[in-house]
């Protein structure tokens, strides 16, 4: 195991220091002493190398898309281009500060008005805001939207959202924040929204609809005509999680279907960087109607350039981020849909689509997977016919696969499938990738059935073995107990 | 095409053994009439090449702080970076890795993040933290939400000196599930706390406080802190600038319940204001009421030493609407940036950059004062960031100061401009804004 970066440290050490001070005022002559720290915050004091050393240490650690495939259902871990790394790390962006005049900044508030636009196109909205930090948070703007939406009608009686029982956890998490009740809808025997069912729960105080489309079974919901009409039919708003608008490029545009609100994940869709966790962005396309609630600012162009826009702000949300939001995520985004292009755009969708079918034409020998039929971008196998032959888990099998050089798939969900395997290759794994890893499940199978006791110990290869995470909720250790 | 490293050869064998004959015959399931007719309407596809020229062609629009004398805050500052932080923080094996729910090759994300949060505990004196919320004020938020969650008390005290912009972000949290906000007025530039006493009672659930509060006076965070907890079960909330921590009081000395703020000082680039990063500390009492990941310490089947995200069962992934929060990613790099910067920094590195930038700050104020018809908006004292009455609308000022490549400062009402002097301001600098002010402000 590695030390942690305190137990590098050595009274003294200093990494990187500062010129010396030019304006040395005594600090009890400018802070009077009741305000002083009483001891001091024991970071750690290490020279730079061994801060490169460490970190460095800790990064060899990780899996990550240069060292192999991610087959995360619905996470989307495809490649991040190069380039967007470089330009965005350009000075003329990093220095910017948000309170500087408009007039400084127009080049960066192009960029965002025509990401804006452009976004707009491909989800086929009226407008799209960029300001919110992540799909989560792209969420909460669109449940606020339709709160707002309501409110301005005067539909105070609208107290409840549906969502399907494959939803993802931030879409009922998500409409408890803003302070709705959630119902869940069941999914019928094709693995889609359950029409019967729909009808059932919806009533006049139906304020929306949040549905995934490709859903979580990676399949394409086909009757979004029908619930549109019933939706719309009690003044209800459908809103699309676009965790998946990666399999839509350039083939459905959300926005023309009948559905209201879209958000993007643009580290999904754009192949901007995970970064372990984060920053993302979730920006959020609306319909015409919905316009005067989308957060402020907006970017708009008149004749002068570009500007902040604040014009709506009465209707308005208001705001969810404390500026104008992940701009450096953003920026990625855009060299990204301006590389692609339309066509490209389309090709990116096609290929994860191809990718998919692939892999599940050929796993469907090995493992169960309960909905043949042909899906989109992802699709979900799973391990109930080696839970029930050979006692092994999807958790062995995922952490089996990690000793085979590849990422496990998103595991136990959707909810609704029993030992759930969802597998998402992307567009960019090339054909000899897919079949590597088509490989290596099947090997996993035989594994299973040969010597399960194999699967229950794994991973063996890994920088460590299979973690406890029990214990670390028993034993709650969150932070290094510093001795000195 | 970029990014796809099919050939038409290999889609061929694709199809043939999926069993289809072309690429529509997969997506049967869609309805012909919704499928997109003609292609979308975007710019023709750039090449590297293409798309690098019209980037490079951008960035000559804008005017940055590099090449400018800024005293641009409120709330982004523009803090030294050492080289050393983005060598990290551009490596793959950091920013193109996935959240670490697969613990056994994810130990490199795990453990810096079991780093920050040390960290964050040692500035603020909390016992645990987070691995991060979106930004400082989506962070106080959560916060709030946090604290109705604990005492189930749905009123909080907003103080008058928060930034505004927190303001907007907390009321859109906020206002769907109840909660009712008050604000608490100032006097002098920080928080009346005799209105404050008179406005506490058990119906208040918590109270905000920010030191350097938004207009960057100290608040008197002892007597504050008495005032809001002689109400029994009512949870202060404190909003801190983390540079500051090293010199200021750390919120624990001055028995915080939650600690937050706006991470961005600690080695992230400004970036016209994102991506940000909120912390979030609080006490162990709270920590199944914390909004967001936390990653614990275990061990592995070896026995072993290793590190797995702890207290799942609060996220939406697992409790779905009864979840603390909706969050679910984060910021986790910018909190990368962070760790490694108070890593080089150091003990002594962190604090010297909260003198310098206070000694400067003071040091510009007393210069700025000299000048006629300028003065100090308030007595209090002050950490990096102050208010200047100014004799034209700070408007103007600003816009007189720009083609003398100086940013003023932010308007804070007509004739007020906020200055914020990091450690990074020369001498000389401050001496050429000063000039300058005296050259604008003579008319």
């Amino acid at each position: 195991m590695s030390k942690s970066i305190f137990e590098h440290s050595s009274p003294g050490c200093k990494g990187v220091g500062l010129p010396p001070r030019d304006t040395d005022i005594p600090l009890d002559k400018i802070i009077p002493q009741k305000y002083h720290r009483q001891s001091a915050a024991r970071l750690p004091e290490v020279s730079k190398l061994d801060v490169m050393r460490h970190y460095i240490e800790l990064s060899h650690k990780n899996h990550f898309i240069e060292k192999g495939l991610y087959p995360l259902g619905s996470c989307t871990m495809k490649y991040n281009p190069k380039i967007h790394e470089v330009l965005a790390r350009h000075s003329c962006f990093t220095n910017l500060h948000p309170y500087q005049p408009e007039s400084t900044m127009q080049g960066a508030l192009e960029l965002l008005y025509e990401l804006q636009e452009d976004l707009a196109e491909i989800s086929g909205m009226a407008a799209v805001t960029l300001q919110p930090s992540a799909g989560a948070q792209g969420e909460f703007t669109g449940i606020k939207i339709i709160e707002a939406y309501h409110k301005a009608k005067g539909n105070t009686h609208k107290t409840k959202i549906i969502i399907p029982d494959s939803a993802h956890g931030t879409n009922p998490a998500t409409c408890h924040l803003v302070g709705y009740d959630v119902v869940e809808l069941k999914s019928d025997a094709q693995g889609r929204c359950d029409i019967a069912h729909l009808k059932e729960l919806v009533d006049e105080n139906t304020a929306g609809f949040m549905l995934t489309n490709p859903n979580t079974l990676g399949l394409f919901e086909t009757h979004i005509e029908e619930i549109a009409e019933i939706m719309h039919s009690v003044d209800a708003l459908i809103y699309m999680d676009g965790a998946n608008m990666n399999a839509l490029l350039g083939i459905v545009q959300p926005g023309k279907i009948g559905f209201d609100i879209i958000h993007y994940n643009v580290h999904k869709t754009l192949s901007t960087p995970h970064g372990g966790g984060g920053p993302g962005a979730g920006p959020v396309g609306v319909v015409e109607k919905l316009l005067p609630f989308l957060p402020v600012p907006m970017i708009s162009k008149d004749a002068d350039g570009y500007h902040l826009d604040y014009s709506h702000e009465k209707t308005s949300i208001g705001k969810v981020h404390t500026f104008y939001g992940n701009f450096a995520v953003l920026l990625r985004a855009y060299i990204y849909v301006k590389m692609l292009g339309a066509e490209g755009l389309r090709r990116v969708s096609e290929n994860a689509i191809i990718n998919a079918n692939y892999l599940m034409a050929i796993l469907k020998d090995y493992y169960h997977i309960q909905h043949l039929e042909h899906c989109m971008h992802e699709f979900v196998a799973d391990g109930t016919r080696q839970k029930k032959a050979n006692g092994v888990s999807t958790l062995d099998i995922a952490k089996r696969i990690l000793d085979k050089g590849f990422h496990a798939p998103t595991v136990y969900f959707p909810l609704i499938i029993p030992e759930a395997m969802m597998i998402e290759p992307t567009e960019t794994e090339s054909l000899a990738s897919l079949d590597a890893f088509a490989t290596a499940m099947i090997e996993i199978a035989q594994e299973a059935k040969e010597n399960p006791d194999l699967l229950h110990g794994a991973p063996y290869t890994t920088p460590v073995r299979r973690v406890d995470d029990v214990r670390a909720v028993k034993q709650l250790d969150p932070i290094f107990k510093i001795e000195e | 095409m970029p990014y796809i490293s099919n050939t038409d050869r290999d889609r061929r064998e694709m199809f043939d053994k999926i069993g289809v004959k072309d690429f529509d015959e997969l997506i049967q399931a869609i309805p012909e009439k919704f499928r997109v007719k003609g292609g979308l309407k975007l710019d023709k596809a750039m090449s590297e090449l293409e798309i690098t020229n019209k980037i490079k062609s951008q960035t000559c629009k804008n005017l940055s702080c590099g090449s400018v004398n800024s005293f641009l805050g409120a709330g982004v500052y523009d803090h030294f970076i050492p080289a050393a932080v983005d060598s990290i923080v551009s490596r793959p094996e950091f920013y193109s890795a996935y959240t670490p729910y697969q613990a056994e090759v994810s130990q490199g994300t795990l453990q810096f993040i079991y780093e920050y949060q040390t960290m964050i505990c040692e500035l603020t004196g909390m016992e645990i933290a987070n691995a991060s919320m979106y930004d400082g004020a989506s962070a106080v938020a959560e916060a709030i939400l946090m604290a109705v969650r604990k005492n189930k008390r749905e009123k909080a005290i907003l103080p008058a000196t928060l930034n505004p912009e927190f303001v907007k972000v907390i009321k859109a949290y906020t206002e769907g599930v109840g909660i009712e906000l008050l604000t608490v007025p100032s006097k002098g530039g920080v928080i009346d706390l005799q209105a404050l006493k008179g406005m506490m009672d058990e119906s208040i659930g918590s109270v905000v406080l920010q030191s350097p509060n938004f207009f960057g006076n100290l608040e008197d965070v002892h007597l504050f802190s008495e005032i809001v907890h002689s109400s029994e079960g009512c949870l202060l909330i404190a909003a801190v600038d983390p540079i500051s921590l090293t010199i200021l009081n750390a919120p624990a000395e001055y028995d915080a319940d939650i600690v937050v703020g706006e991470g961005q000082a600690l080695g992230n680039s400004m970036y016209m204001g994102g991506p940000l990063f909120g912390f979030f500390a609080t006490k162990l009492n709270m920590a199944r009421q914390m909004p967001g990941r936390i990653v614990g310490g275990t061990l592995d089947i070896e026995g072993k030493r290793a590190f797995a995200l702890t207290l799942q069962a609060r996220e939406q992934h697992i409790r779905r609407a009864k979840a603390t929060s909706n969050i679910c990613s984060n910021q986790s790099l910018c909190t990368l940036a962070a760790t490694v910067y108070m890593s080089l920094m150091g003990r002594e590195g962190l604090k010297e950059v909260a003198i310098q930038s206070a000694q400067k700050a003071h040091y510009l104020a007393d210069e700025l004062a000299k000048v006629p018809g300028i003065s100090l908006r308030y007595q209090a004292p002050f950490f990096k960031e102050f208010v200047i009455q100014t004799p034209l609308p700070a408007a103007e000022i600003i816009e007189k100061m720009l083609p003398r490549g100086i940013y003023a400062g932010v308007k804070v009402g007509k004739n007020e401009l906020m200055i914020a002097v990091t450690e990074k301001k020369q001498k000389a600098e401050m001496d050429e804004y000063v000039k300058a002010m005296q050259e604008v402000s003579n008319v």
